[in-house]
C-alpha cells in the first residue's frame, strides 16, 4: 500500500497519522514528546506503523474464533513492548550505578532495590495490560514512573533504601531510556503474544498466518509533511514543514466539514482559527509570548495536586461554586493554588475557577481571530478535559448564541497530524512529494539530554 | 544589511556619522542643541536657525539595533519607571543615566531647548517632562489638533501657525539670539521638496513586479534622512537622488530588493505592513520575510515622518502653513477611517497579497484600533490580514519562535489561498 504520513510534534505529545493514496485514514500513533525531537517523531511514527499493521491484521482475520482472540493478541503485544522497556530501564539504572563514582558506593543497597522494583513492575504488568484493563496513560514514562514510585515508597517505609535516591535514579534513567531508539520487532512481539494466548491450535495457526499477511503487506510511505511547535528545531526538511495553524484548521475541517471556526488549546499555545469552505485558513490569532492558560498550565496544576492530568476536569466538575481566578500564569500557578487552599477554599472550586480562567482567555483569542462562526470545532489536548468543554459550550452559547454547533472529536488531538498528512497528500498529487526523513539519523545526531536541560521549566518572557 | 552596500547606504552612513560628530562638538563650537521628535518635526525651521536637532526616538531605536536597549531599559526601571512605560522613553532615560553616549559612541550634548512639535502622543509630553527635570532646560510645546474629522481645517492650520509665530519662533530666537529669516526657511523648504519628490518615486517603484524595494525593512533606511536631521539640506537632496537612481537601475535589471542576505531573487508574496518594526531583532525579523520571498510593498510606519506619497510637500510659498500641515498630517494624527483609507489604498495600488499588523506594546498611538483596522480592511479588500505582537526596543518582548511561527503560518495561509485561487 502506498501511503502518506503527517507528523505533529507538539510540546506535550507527538502524533503521526497515515493516510492511503485515496486520503482514507489508515492509522495513527501518539507518544509523549521528549527533548530529542527525532526520537519523538520516530516513536510516534512507529506507533502509527504498528497501528497500521494491526488494521491489516484485523482485515486479514476472518475466522470468528481468531477475531475474538485479537484483543488479547494486541494486549499481549503492548505487554511485550512494556516489558522490553522495563528491561531497558533496569539496565540503564544499573549501568548508571556502575558508571557513576558517586553512586557506585550505593550500588550494594540501591542495586537490589532497583531489581526488586522492576521485578514487581514486571509481575504487575500482565494485569495492567489485560484486555479492557483501565490505564491512566498509554505512555511508558507514566506507567513505569507510577509503578516505580509506588514500590520505592513501600521499600523506604519497610526499612529499605531511602525514597529520594531511588526515584532520582529513575528520573535520570527515564530520560536516557526514552531518548534512545530501540528497534521494534513487531513479528517477534506478536509471536510472543500469540504464544501467551490461550487458544486452540487451529486458531493459533490462523492467527499466525494473519500476522504474516499483515506484516508482509508493503507499507510504502511516499510522501510526508510535518508540523509542530518550535519550527526551527523540527527534524523535518524545510519544504516538508507546514504551519500548525494550517494543519489544525485543515484537520478539523476534514473531521467536521461544516467547520468555520476552530479553537485549538495545546500544551503551549492556544489558537483561534477561521477556515473557509475548503478548510483553508482565512484568519488566526494565537497567544503571544506567554503560555498562560494553555495545556501546560493544567499540567502544572495537576503536578501541584499530585493528580493525573486526566483527573483535573472530572474533579472540577464537582465544584459547588467557581472561585474567581484571574491569573492563568503558568509560573504562578502553584503559588496561586497553594494560597487559595491555605485560605480554606475547596480544591474542586479552585479548579473550576482555574478552568474558567483558561477558557475566558481562549474566548478572547477567538474573538480576536474573528469570533465564532457556525460550526465551531474544539481541538487539542485540552478538549479531552470535560470541565473545559462544559465551560466552553457555555461561553460560546453566551457570546455567540445557543444555535452554534460545537464539534468535539475525542481524538481531536490528532487534528494537526491529520492536516499535515492531507498536505502531504496534496504534494503527492501535485507530483512534488516530500520524502519522509530518517528520524533515526536525526535522533543519533542529537546528544542525549542533560537532566538540567530536561527539567528546565519554561519561563515567561515577560 | 547586505554585505555589499549600495552607494546611497554608504552616503547615509557618512551623513549620520557626521551629524553625531557635530553634536559631540556642539558645546565647544557654541552650537545650540534642540531635542525634538520625529512626527511633525520642524527640521527646516531648526536648520534655518542653525541649531542641531537630537531625536531621542532615533537614538532609542539605534540603541535597540545595537543591542544596548535592554541594559538602558533595566537602568530606567531601576530608577522607578514601570514595565508598562513606552520602551523608547525608558531606553532614552537609561542612556541618559549611563552618560548619554549616543549610538555612534560619542557623547550627546544636553539640550538647550526641548521642542515638542507633536502632542498627538501623550507619552511625548511625559517624556519631555522627565527630560526637563533631568536637564532643567526650557520646553516649547506645539499643540497639534487631532484630525478627528479626517481633514485639516483652516482653523486647525491657523491655530498651529499662530503657535509657530508666537511661541516656537520666539523661543528659537531667544535661544540663538538671531532673528527669524523666512527666506532662509524658504530655501530649506525648496530643498526638502526636491528630496521628497525622489523619495516618493522610490516608494512608488514598489508597483513594479518584482518590487525593487522593500517598503518596510528596507524602507526604514530610505526614510532615515527624511525622518531625522537632514530634511532641507543638500545632503538629503543628493542622497535621495542617488537612491532613486539605484532603484531605477534595479527596475531596469528586473531585480528585487536588497535584503540582509543579498538581493531577493524570487518575489513570492507582496505585503502591506502596519505598525513600527521591532528593533532589537530587526534583521531576524526581516529574514523571517525575506527568506520566504515576502516583500513589503508599502508600510504605514515609513509614512510617520510624512505622507509625501499622498501629495504632501514642504512648500516654500507659505512655509509656516506648510509646516503646520506637515505636523497635522503625520500618520498617527489621522483618525482610524483615514488610516483605513490609506491602508486600503496601499493594498490596492501595490497589488498586495496580504497585509500584516505588527502591534507593538510600547506605542498606543499605533496600536489602538489595529484589530478593527484588520477586520475592516479584510472586508474592503478581500485580502487576508495577519497579526503579530512585539515591541520597539525591549528585547524581552520579542519571542522569536512565537513570532516566526505566526509569520510562517500567515505566509503559508497566503500560499494556500493563492494556490486555491489558481486552481
Amino acid at each position: 500500500m502506498k501511503c502518506v504520513v503527517g507528523i505533529d510534534l507538539g510540546s506535550t505529545t507527538t502524533k503521526a497519522v497515515i493516510l492511503d493514496e485515496a486520503g482514507r485514514q489508515v492509522s495513527r500513533g501518539i507518544t509523549n514528546s521528549r527533548s530529542n525531537y527525532g526520537v519523538a517523531c520516530a516513536a510516534a511514527l512507529a506507533e502509527a506503523r504498528t497501528a497500521a499493521r494491526f488494521s491489516f491484521l484485523d482485515r486479514a482475520t476472518s475466522d470468528p474464533d481468531a477475531r475474538a482472540a485479537l484483543p488479547g493478541l494486541l494486549s499481549g503485544f503492548r505487554l511485550g513492548l512494556y516489558l522490553g522497556e522495563l528491561g531497558a530501564l533496569r539496565d540503564t539504572i544499573l549501568s548508571e550505578l556502575d558508571r557513576n563514582l558517586a553512586r557506585r558506593a550505593q550500588r550494594a543497597s540501591l542495586g537490589p532495590a532497583v531489581g526488586s522494583i522492576i521485578e514487581e513492575a514486571e509481575r504487575d504488568a500482565p494485569a495492567l495490560f489485560a484486555v479492557g484493563a483501565p490505564r491512566k496513560s498509554e505512555f511508558f514514562r507514566d506507567l513505569a514512573g507510577a509503578a516505580f514510585v509506588a514500590s520505592a515508597e513501600t521499600l523506604a517505609r519497610n526499612g529499605g533504601p531511602p525514597f529520594e535516591p531511588l526515584v532520582a535514579l529513575y528520573d535520570r534513567a527515564i530520560l536516557e531510556v526514552e531518548t534512545r531508539l530501540r528497534p521494534r520487532d513487531e513479528r517477534a512481539l506478536l509471536r510472543s503474544a500469540l504464544a501467551r494466548l490461550d487458544v486452540g491450535a487451529e486458531t493459533a495457526a490462523r492467527l499466525s498466518r494473519a500476522i504474516d499477511a499483515a506484516l508482509d503487506e508493503p507499507l510504502d510511505e511516499v510522501a510526508f509533511a510535518g508540523t509542530g511547535y518550535g519550527r526551527q528545531t523540527l527534524p523535518f526538511p524545510k519544504a516538508a514543514v507546514r504551519s500548525e495553524i494550517l494543519c489544525h484548521g485543515r484537520g478539523a475541517h476534514r473531521t467536521f466539514p461544516g467547520t468555520r471556526t476552530v479553537l485549538d488549546v495545546g500544551g503551549q499555545d492556544t489558537k483561534g482559527i477561521q477556515v473557509d469552505e475548503h478548510g483553508v485558513v482565512t484568519s488566526f490569532q494565537m497567544n503571544d509570548r506567554c503560555a498562560a492558560g494553555c495545556g501546560r498550565y493544567l499540567g502544572y496544576i495537576a503536578d501541584e495536586l499530585g493528580l493525573g492530568l486526566h483527573e483535573l476536569g472530572p474533579l472540577a466538575l464537582q465544584a459547588t461554586r467557581v472561585v474567581q481566578v484571574n491569573s492563568t500564569c503558568t509560573v504562578f500557578a502553584g503559588a496561586e493554588l497553594r494560597e487559595r487552599l491555605a485560605l480554606g477554599q475547596r480544591r474542586e472550586d479552585i479548579l473550576a475557577g482555574l478552568h474558567r480562567g483558561i477558557m475566558l482567555r481562549a474566548m478572547s483569542i477567538l474573538a480576536r481571530s474573528g469570533g465564532v462562526t457556525n460550526e465551531f470545532t474544539f481541538t487539542g489536548g485540552v478538549c479531552r478535559n470535560p470541565m473545559a468543554v462544559k465551560l466552553l459550550r457555555e461561553l460560546i452559547a453566551e457570546g455567540y448564541g445557543a444555535e452554534i454547533t460545537v464539534n468535539i472529536d475525542p481524538d481531536s488531538i490528532f487534528m494537526g497530524a491529520l492536516g499535515a498528512a492531507m498536505y502531504a497528500l496534496d504534494d503527492l498529487r501535485a507530483d512534488s512529494p516530500q520524502l519522509l526523513p530518517s528520524f533515526t539519523q536525526v535522533a543519533d545526531a542529537q546528544p542525549p539530554p542533560t537532566e538540567s536541560a530536561f527539567m528546565e521549566r519554561p519561563a515567561c518572557h515577560t | 544589511m547586505s554585505q555589499e552596500r549600495d552607494n546611497s547606504q554608504k552616503r547615509q552612513k557618512t551623513m549620520i556619522a557626521d551629524h553625531f560628530a557635530k553634536l559631540s562638538r556642539a558645546k565647544e563650537e557654541g552650537k545650540k542643541v534642540v531635542y525634538t521628535f520625529v512626527p511633525g518635526n520642524l527640521t527646516e525651521l531648526l536648520s534655518a536657525f542653525d541649531v542641531l536637532p537630537v531625536l531621542p526616538e532615533i537614538n532609542a531605536l539605534q540603541s535597540g539595533m545595537r543591542g544596548r536597549s535592554g541594559r538602558y531599559i533595566a537602568e530606567a526601571e531601576k530608577a522607578g519607571h514601570s514595565e508598562d512605560v513606552c520602551t523608547y522613553v525608558k531606553c532614552d532615560l537609561g542612556m541618559l543615566k549611563g552618560g548619554n553616549v549616543g549610538p555612534t559612541g560619542e557623547t550627546l550634548p544636553p539640550p538647550d531647548l526641548l521642542l515638542l512639535s507633536y502632542t498627538g502622543c501623550f507619552t511625548f509630553m511625559k517624556w519631555f517632562e522627565l527630560l526637563r527635570e533631568e536637564y532643567n532646560c526650557p520646553v516649547v510645546m506645539l499643540q497639534v489638533p487631532y484630525q478627528a474629522e479626517g481633514e485639516i481645517t483652516p482653523e486647525m492650520r491657523g491655530y498651529v501657525v499662530d503657535q509657530l509665530r508666537n511661541e516656537v519662533i520666539p523661543a528659537l530666537e531667544r535661544l540663538t539670539g538671531t532673528t527669524y529669516d523666512e527666506d532662509k526657511l524658504r530655501e530649506k523648504m525648496k530643498l526638502s521638496s526636491r528630496a521628497e519628490d525622489d523619495l516618493v518615486a522610490v516608494w512608488e517603484s514598489a508597483r513594479h513586479r518584482p518590487s525593487p524595494v522593500d517598503g518596510y525593512f528596507g524602507g526604514v533606511y530610505y526614510t532615515g534622512p527624511m525622518f531625522s536631521s537632514f530634511r532641507g539640506s543638500q545632503d538629503a537632496v543628493d542622497y535621495y537622488r542617488e537612491l532613486r537612481e539605484e532603484v531605477e537601475a534595479r527596475i531596469s535589471r528586473g531585480e528585487g530588493p536588497t535584503t540582509p542576505d543579498g538581493p531577493m531573487t524570487q518575489e513570492k508574496f507582496r505585503l502591506v505592513v502596519e505598525g513600527p518594526p521591532n528593533w532589537t531583532n530587526f534583521f531576524d525579523f526581516w529574514r523571517m520575510f525575506s527568506r520566504e520571498g515576502a516583500v513589503v510593498v508599502a508600510s504605514t510606519y515609513t509614512r510617520v515622518g510624512g505622507l509625501y506619497d499622498r501629495g504632501f510637500r514642504h512648500t516654500p510659498e507659505n512655509p509656516l502653513e506648510s509646516l503646520a500641515d506637515y505636523c497635522l498630517g503625520c500618520y498617527t494624527n489621522l483618525n482610524l477611517p483615514r488610516r483605513l483609507d490609506l491602508l486600503e489604498h496601499y493594498v490596492k495600488t501595490y497589488s498586495a497579497d496580504g497585509f500584516l499588523i505588527n502591534s507593538v506594546k510600547s506605542c498606543n498611538s499605533f496600536s489602538v484600533g489595529q484589530l478593527l483596522l484588520l477586520r475592516e480592511l479584510e472586508k474592503r479588500t478581500g485580502v487576508p490580514g495577519g497579526f503579530i505582537e512585539s515591541d520597539l526596543v525591549d528585547p524581552r518582548y520579542f519571542g522569536k519562535a512565537n513570532i516566526e511561527n505566526r509569520v510562517q503560518s500567515y505566509l503559508q495561509m497566503l500560499d494556500a489561498r493563492m494556490q486555491r485561487r489558481a486552481s
